[in-house]
């Protein structure tokens, strides 16, 4: 079932340049989207040029590896407490950021550590905030689900109140009027959550520029969509907000559809809904081994019928926009870059006990913090 | 030189603060002021409500971030005016009507003030708040800390607090000790119109949220303020308490409408030769301990009194503050609190009267603390 959701059409374009050439651009037949409330939906074809190809192909295999490894750390117990990886959905934040700009903005929920990357993170300093260091983007302090970078605002623990808050971001943007939106990304398990609802519906109201975007991964922790949702047509729970159901796994569809609902919001129209149907490898994250609820052959199939950075290397090199020993080299310049994080990672020292209170307040003078006895005063910078 | 009833000297040129009460009164002539070149202010008696609306007028107008939003606060001009004539002046992209969905609106506040804007979001009474609490607390208050910095959160969160008026228990709920509580909060709890004004306005130009606790009570209580205090610039510093009776046997510490009530108190037992040092908190978290030690450290005696419930709230952070400081050696009997009692609030103005501490509770633990 899931891959029927999830096929993929790469179409063949003839090329009349010498192997030697690389075709510069190229044009895909991609899935045709569901529509709810729309009269016309994003394009059915979508043009890739080189360059978008190579950048899309090593952004999403940084997440890759970057995610393995800290798997690997994690199991090391070099990474403790919360890691919700994301492997497997690249192919939903990169497609996303070709969507928008980086002067739009973006919030998610805590399966984050991709939308860091794709926001403006490093890789060293996103493992470092994994490790706990002080060179971590948050400076140790927040954690695998606390990363925050401009216009990305996490990161959120709670499951549904990212909601809420990037409509906020989105009042702002009109606020401002600045042309700008919001991006607000739940999943399948918040997409129950009564305050996305209200969210839908004050969005509606004030036609906000939100595009909410419900990543649909089939499984809300160990829950599977049949058993928590009495409708899992996520794309038409906005009710009177317009909606697309978008393949998930497709670099190219995820973009086009984005372009889509960032143009419907810029042009006044208030907010769009899209679900992307897309599948994580891991468990929920790294406590749970993520076959209790589903079966290793359905995770296999997925991998080898629809994995976002085949399907997108297929692409490229079937139209010869790249050679299998190009696309190698960046595998190799991403594993050093991981390697490198990593190495940065484990031997950053931890943040300095100085830095325990700092960061209650912003813009104050220092102040006094009680610490875990009456004598013991520690003190609070901004 | 103009010579006043009661002594005062006055020098040509300089200004002096009546209350209106008094110049009403006729203790000053205006035409003797006027003769010897006296400007004469007369203080205006404001009620808190109409501190609070100047005060958000003046913020509106000051910082185009300013917005203020929740229900009821446009076009009915507040569920309790206290946003009246807002709407009508700045608009509806300044003054928010929201539908009746707390956590949904604070969440869309606190997002607001994430990307830059300054929003005041209003809950129609701190019981509603509980819908939203998530927000408040891992939205709002813990994020500059989460983002080690990145991330500050400019936000008000206002509405009336704790017991009204024949509303029954569910809306009778006060939760100072509740967001009191919570690090990377600042939380206010305005007794007067000066405190009202003030502090509303310091919380507005904070750049972090603040929980700010009103009283219903006394959104109709007139109070004189001073010239200074109507200056657009006047602010009463978060953290700070203020002394408003000064005496020497006992401390009575307090925020919000029982400060009036420790006011009356003390009259009442200033009759029988017993001054009371009345603090009035203004500032929940942070708590200022220090004028609270100066003034036990001086009458030796202390009781705090305060609206809410009894256990794990204001008075008992107090009293364990108090312990723990360089005060608890100048105490010469245990420190005791007058809270609320400890039952959801019945609606039976006899039961509701019993519910809340009165003047009585207040005078009989002074009494009792004093040996008396």
């Amino acid at each position: 079932r899931v891959l029927e959701l999830t096929g993929c059409a790469a179409s063949m374009v003839a090329s009349s340049r010498s192997y030697a050439d690389f075709t510069p651009e190229a044009t895909f037949d991609i899935k045709k989207v569901d529509l709810h409330r729309l009269e016309e939906g994003p394009p059915l074809t979508a043009t890739l040029t080189r360059e978008e190809g190579l950048k899309y192909y090593r952004t999403m295999q940084t997440i890759r590896r970057m995610e393995l490894k800290a798997d690997q750390l994690y199991k090391q117990k070099i990474i403790r407490g919360f890691c919700h990886l994301y492997d497997g959905q690249e192919a939903c934040a990169v497609g996303i950021e070709g969507g928008i700009t980086l002067s739009d903005h973006l919030i998610t929920a805590y399966r984050a550590h991709g939308y860091t990357l794709t926001r403006g993170g490093t890789v060293r300093e996103i493992m470092a905030e994994l490790t706990g260091r002080r060179g971590g983007i948050a400076k140790g302090k927040g954690g695998s689900m606390h990363m925050y970078t401009k216009n990305f605002y996490g990161g959120n623990g709670i499951v549904g109140a990212q909601v809420p808050l990037g409509a906020g971001v989105a009042l702002a943007c009109k606020y401002l009027g600045n042309d700008q939106l919001c991006v607000s990304l739940y999943g399948d398990g918040a997409a129950n959550q009564g305050q996305i609802f209200e969210t839908y519906n004050m969005s509606s109201l004030w036609k906000l520029p939100i595009i909410f975007i419900c990543e649909n991964n089939q499984y809300g922790m160990g829950t599977s969509v049949e058993r928590s949702s009495a409708s899992t047509e996520y794309y038409k729970r906005g009710d009177y907000i317009p909606g697309l159901r978008v393949d998930g796994m497709d670099v190219l569809c995820v973009r086009e559809a984005t372009k889509f609902a960032a143009d419907h919001c810029r042009s006044g129209k208030g907010p769009i809904l899209m679900e992307l149907q897309t599948y994580r490898y891991h468990g929920h994250s790294m406590s749970d081994p993520g076959v209790s609820y589903r079966t290793r052959e359905e995770i296999q199939e997925v991998r080898s019928k629809s994995d976002p950075i085949s399907m997108l290397k297929d692409r490229m090199l079937s139209n010869n926009m790249a050679s299998i020993e190009e696309l190698k080299e960046i595998d190799i310049a991403v594993r050093k870059e991981i390697e490198d994080a990593a190495q940065f990672a484990t031997t950053d020292p931890e943040p300095p006990l100085d830095d325990l209170c700092s960061h209650i307040f912003a813009n104050d003078q220092p102040f006094e913090v009680r610490g875990a006895t009456p004598w013991t005063k520690l003190t609070s910078t901004s | 030189m103009l010579h006043c009833w009661d002594g005062a000297r006055f020098p040509p040129g300089g200004t002096i603060s009546i209350p209106a009460k008094e110049f009403n009164l006729g203790f000053i002539r205006p035409v003797n002021s006027v003769s010897h070149g006296l400007r004469v202010f007369t203080c205006p008696l404001v009620n808190v409500r109409d501190a609070l609306n100047q005060a958000m007028d003046e913020e509106l107008e000051r910082d185009e971030r300013v917005f203020l939003l929740g229900e009821e606060v446009a076009q009915y001009d507040g569920a309790y005016k206290v946003s009246r004539g807002l709407w009508k002046k700045y608009g509806d992209k300044r003054i928010i009507d929201t539908p009746i969905t707390e956590m949904g609106f604070a969440g869309i506040a606190v997002g607001a003030a994430f990307a830059g804007l300054r929003p005041i979001c209003e809950f129609m009474t701190w019981n509603f708040s509980m819908q939203a609490i998530d927000q408040v607390i891992n939205s709002a208050a813990k994020t500059y800390y989460m983002s080690a910095g990145a991330q500050p959160v400019p936000i008000v969160f206002r509405g009336p607090n704790g017991s009204s008026a024949g509303v029954a228990a569910q809306h009778s709920q006060c939760f100072a000790a509740w967001y009191g509580h919570c690090p990377g909060l600042k939380v206010v709890s305005p007794w007067n119109s000066e405190d009202a004004r003030g502090l509303l306005k310091a919380a507005i130009r904070d750049d972090n949220p603040v929980v700010f606790l009103e009283n219903e009570l006394m959104y109709g209580v007139p109070f004189d303020l001073s010239e200074d205090v109507l200056q657009k610039d006047f602010v009463v510093p978060i953290g700070k308490a203020k002394v408003e009776r000064r005496g020497t046997h006992i401390t009575l510490v307090s925020h919000s409408r029982c400060v009036g009530f420790c006011l009356d108190a003390a009259s009442v037992l200033a009759k029988e030769g017993v001054e009371c040092e009345v603090v009035n908190l203004r500032t929940i978290r942070p708590l200022d301990v220090d004028t609270i030690e100066a003034s036990v450290m001086k009458t030796g005696h202390l009781v705090t009194v305060e609206g809410g419930w009894p256990q794990y709230g204001v008075g008992a952070e107090i009293c364990a503050r108090v312990m723990e400081g360089p005060a608890f050696n100048y105490l010469d009997a245990p420190a005791v609190r007058v809270t609320g009692v400890d039952i959801p609030m019945p609606y039976a103005k006899i039961l509701e009267d019993h519910s809340v501490p009165q003047i009585k509770d207040i005078i009989f633990s002074v009494k009792k603390v004093l040996n008396m």
